[in-house]
């Protein structure tokens, strides 16, 4: 596609790699196809072909509003788009350097920048957001119906086996799912016990930065990754084979902390080892002997809800569902299995509009196949669907803990 | 802001978080699928119901304020480029699928449905819809009536006209009139066939009522790759020869092939010159027969390899890259220009290498890309347009393409219209007694020239201007060509 970048815009190697990514957008439109919000809301402005354009026209200098903004909030870079793409557009990039222009140009509005910074304040620090959880879980019996559903049940997170073996990989326990489900991270590092592999918990890794990165709070979410690699460094010198990232919306951040830190002269080498040795939990699961977890699914009718992080993020579609699959669990179909549920990281809260009516498609979805447990792969999806599904909503890497079938 | 009593009156026809106009908002319109156009218009306007679409078209009459309908602005010909004084009709947001007959075989669908969501729909009852353009993931059927659409599937079940029976239509006074009917044939002249490729020109198109196929037993697709371009068009005509109809029978050139196979990895082999890819379908006996005779056919051609997809997946993934050909360039090349023209089956060979010495002159490349099966070519011109005077060379290099197809008996437009591309050359095309007839036919529905004035059909005096008034068949450029 034509462009006519301001020449300022161009001096900036952001601008130049804007320049790059709109002029491979040939605007077939096939990415509206795949788009949520195109889907609900019927406009070339809230579908990625339009949101292309009107980034393009704020870098060519057209001045923006909170009109811009607004079509450029309702994204939930989900990047369903990407996958459907035939030119290899990189939309979720693209989006991040628009969104932070626009936000630079026009600023928030006072209470949207308090709701964001309320967030960014709490939700990615467990010593902060984990107590106010607790408290909700507390006074959940107390909450009208309405709300109650969005406080999220305590879960005890078990055992986690003493690392005993000479293969080791380290979790990133997240922010979110360290205080809301913590059996996620505590069920993986039982299962790949069993498979020989100790899953070791590193102090002072915390929040990937997913967050702040797609709030615009770009220097926020560079001080979270910073921590992470250096947290993480010692244990990867030592031997550490990979990272594994039991929340898919995590993983696709940090396979991309090499990218994200490049301009940073002394974590740029660093975070790109970081970033290679990063694995979601099912790739890992996938490439090991599970003759141990053999039939362990028999008899087990279960609907996937694979996270748009982890088939268009980190382009995993299929491997958590030819692994259920692999050890007998009973797949049930889920129509429009390539479209966001609404979660979308702050979405639900930001958006909430657009966030429910996702919602409710996709517990249809999901549910359509009489289910007996509904599973999926990222902390935000499992709390928003579980919000509304009849069905338990689960980490599928539950799905595998428990005694197997043939004793082992 | 232009015309304020004009965006006034459509805000009391449709909500007024509906009707788009200030700039901001309308500049992500300014083009469909063929971005070398570009026009804001007044306003945009996204009705949800016909009653709106009715309100909008009266009070764009009244005020002769040019309309131009729009579905997915996924159309290649401009068919939906705005025009400045004019609003530009969105109907994206009749999305729904109104009714399903399995018995009947039909489905009412309202026009901003996607075509492809038609057939996802009636899989259930075992059925399909047959054309299949390669946007038909995004494209609506809207837009396929207008432009009569074709596809992969077109050679043997036909084009959009072939594949419908009834359209409501809003006429440019607002009034909703139905065309055809559930029945195949219905009495009175056949309008239906007239709205279908009328490219907005006659009326607005509010529901399409399609015929739905049987899904076949069984379908296969073989891969035949080729050293050379005309081997591969011999082996076209030679299956055509054989007496088998494949149900989709299409080419991509080297450059075509290289684009698809980085988006899909469908394994196509990348040293190849060309390939054919030919689909077979029917019931299980007739589909393992035609498998063998194609073939047959392919290796007697001279196809350096043939493969037949093993399963379901490998078929669709040898599809999806040639349905995302076009767009799939967009790696090799910042824009293309895709062309349209068809000719008789026969002269393929001698019109690919007409094409590439024009490549040459031009200094511009091409990507090859065809409905190989019914003749219709997709040359894609591969242009910078950042770089000033390539769109120009691009668009002279596109002319002289569809005056070649011209020449040798073909036409400018297989499937994806005139619009605004390919005005000129509809000069060429047809004499002017001829284009005074389809002015005629525009001034029955719509005298005032409100719905997409200045496409499709050329004025006369715009050929003229041309010099192309006078062009008849023995005058036509390439007269060393021989006349079909």
């Amino acid at each position: 596609m034509q462009t006519s970048l301001t020449p300022e815009t161009l001096r900036s190697a952001e601008g130049r790699e804007a320049d790059a990514i709109l002029r491979a957008c040939v605007h077939c439109g096939f990415c509206t196809a795949t788009c949520p919000t195109y889907r609900l809301l019927g406009d070339e402005l809230d579908g990625p072909r339009g949101r292309i354009y009107l980034i393009k026209q704020v870098l060519e200098g057209h001045a923006p509003t909170h009109r811009t903004q607004r079509h450029l909030d309702r994204c939930l870079t989900c990047r369903a788009c990407e996958t459907t793409c035939p030119s290899g557009v990189r939309y979720a990039r693209l989006a991040d350097i628009g969104r932070g222009v626009v936000e630079r140009a026009v600023g928030r509005r006072p209470w949207e920048a308090l709701v964001r910074r309320l967030l960014r304040a709490t939700v990615p620090h467990p010593r902060r957001f984990g107590p106010l959880l607790r408290l909700g879980q507390l006074a959940a019996p107390l909450l009208p119906a309405a709300l109650r559903r969005h406080v999220p049940a305590r879960r005890p997170a078990g055992a986690w086996p003493p690392a005993r073996h000479r293969r080791r990989m380290l979790v990133l326990e997240g922010c979110v799912q360290r205080a809301a489900t913590p059996d996620t991270s505590a069920a993986a590092a039982r299962v790949l016990d069993r498979l020989g592999i100790s899953l070791v918990r590193v102090s002072g890794a915390g929040c990937c930065g997913a967050m702040s990165h797609h709030l615009a709070a770009t220097a926020e979410a560079h001080a979270f990754m910073r921590r992470n690699v250096d947290a993480w460094w010692p244990e990867v010198e030592a031997g550490a084979e990979a990272i594994v990232i039991t929340a898919s919306g995590c993983g696709s951040v940090v396979k991309e902390y090499g990218e994200l830190l490049r301009e940073d002269p002394a974590y740029a080498t660093r975070a790109a080892r970081i970033a290679a040795l990063a694995r979601d939990l099912s790739e890992v699961i996938a490439r090991e002997d599970l003759s141990t977890l053999e039939g362990i699914g028999r008899g087990r009718r279960v609907a996937f809800h694979s996270p748009c992080s982890l088939q268009h993020g980190q382009r995993l579609a299929g491997t958590v569902e030819a692994l259920l699959a692999r050890l007998g669990f009973e797949l049930t179909p889920v129509p429009d299995a390539h479209i966001c549920c609404g979660s979308a990281g702050t979405y639900s809260i930001l958006q909430p509009t657009l966030s429910t009516r996702l919602l409710a498609d996709k517990v249809a979805a999901l549910e359509g196949g009489a289910p007996a447990v509904v599973a999926t792969a990222n902390v935000g999806c499992q709390l928003h669907l579980a919000s509304a599904a009849r069905s338990p909503v689960r980490h599928w890497i539950e799905l595998l803990d428990g005694p197997s079938p043939r004793g082992g | 802001m232009a015309h304020p009593e004009l965006i006034v009156a459509l805000k009391r026809a449709a909500p007024s978080a509906s009707v788009l106009h200030e700039a901001e908002d309308l500049r992500p319109y300014e083009c469909d699928g063929l971005t070398a156009y570009r026009q804001t218009p007044l306003a945009v306007v996204l009705p949800t119901t016909v009653a709106e679409v009715q309100g909008v078209l009266r009070v764009c009459h009244a005020r002769r304020v040019p309309v131009v309908a729009r579905g997915a602005g996924t159309g290649l010909s401009g068919g939906a480029l705005p025009l400045a004084d004019g609003v530009l009709l969105s109907l994206a947001r009749f999305n729904r699928i109104l009714a399903i007959d399995p018995l009947g075989r039909t489905a009412r669908v309202q026009p901003g449905v996607r075509n492809l969501a038609i057939s996802e729909a009636a899989r259930p009852h075992g059925l399909y819809y047959a054309p299949d353009p390669s946007s038909q993931i995004a494209c609506t059927i809207g837009g396929n009536v207008a432009e009569n659409s074709g596809g992969v599937h077109c050679l043997k079940y036909g084009l959009t006209v072939h594949n419908i029976l009834r359209l409501e239509v809003v006429t440019v006074e607002g009034e909703r009139v139905t065309i055809g009917s559930e029945a195949l044939d219905s009495p009175g002249y056949d309008l239906l066939a007239l709205m279908t490729g009328s490219e907005g020109l006659l009326g607005v198109i509010v529901e399409v009522t399609v015929r739905l196929l049987p899904l076949p037993e069984r379908a296969q697709v073989l891969l035949g790759a080729f050293a050379s371009v005309e081997a591969a068009g011999a082996a076209v005509a030679a299956i055509i020869a054989a007496g088998i109809v494949p149900a989709g029978l299409e080419m991509m050139d080297r450059t075509a092939i290289g684009a698809a196979e980085d988006f899909v990895h469908a394994g196509y082999p990348r040293d190849a010159e060309a390939i054919l890819l030919c689909e077979v379908d029917g019931n299980n006996q007739e589909v393992s027969e035609h498998v063998l005779a194609v073939r047959e056919v392919l290796l007697a051609s001279g196809a350096t390899e043939v493969r037949t997809a093993r399963d379901e997946q490998e078929r669709a993934t040898l599809w999806k890259g040639r349905k995302a050909a076009f767009p799939a360039v967009g790696r090799i090349s910042p824009d293309y220009y895709c062309m349209d023209g068809t000719i008789p089956r026969r002269r393929l060979p001698e019109v690919l290498r007409r094409i590439a010495e024009l490549s040459a002159e031009h200094g511009l490349g091409v990507a090859n890309v065809f409905h190989a099966g019914d003749g219709n070519l997709h040359p894609l011109i591969l242009y910078d347009a950042n770089r000033p005077g390539e769109l120009e060379r691009a668009e002279r290099f596109g002319g002289q393409i569809l005056e070649l197809c011209v020449a040798v008996g073909g036409t400018i437009t297989g499937e994806h219209g005139v619009g605004i591309e390919k005005i000129d050359q509809m000069c060429t095309q047809f004499a002017s007694p001829e284009l005074a007839q389809f002015h005629a036919v525009k001034a029955a529905f719509d005298p005032a020239g409100v719905l997409n004035p200045g496409k499709a059909v050329p004025t006369l005096h715009r050929c003229a201007e041309l010099g192309a008034m006078h062009v008849h068949r023995g005058q036509l450029p390439f007269p060393e060509l021989e006349r079909f």
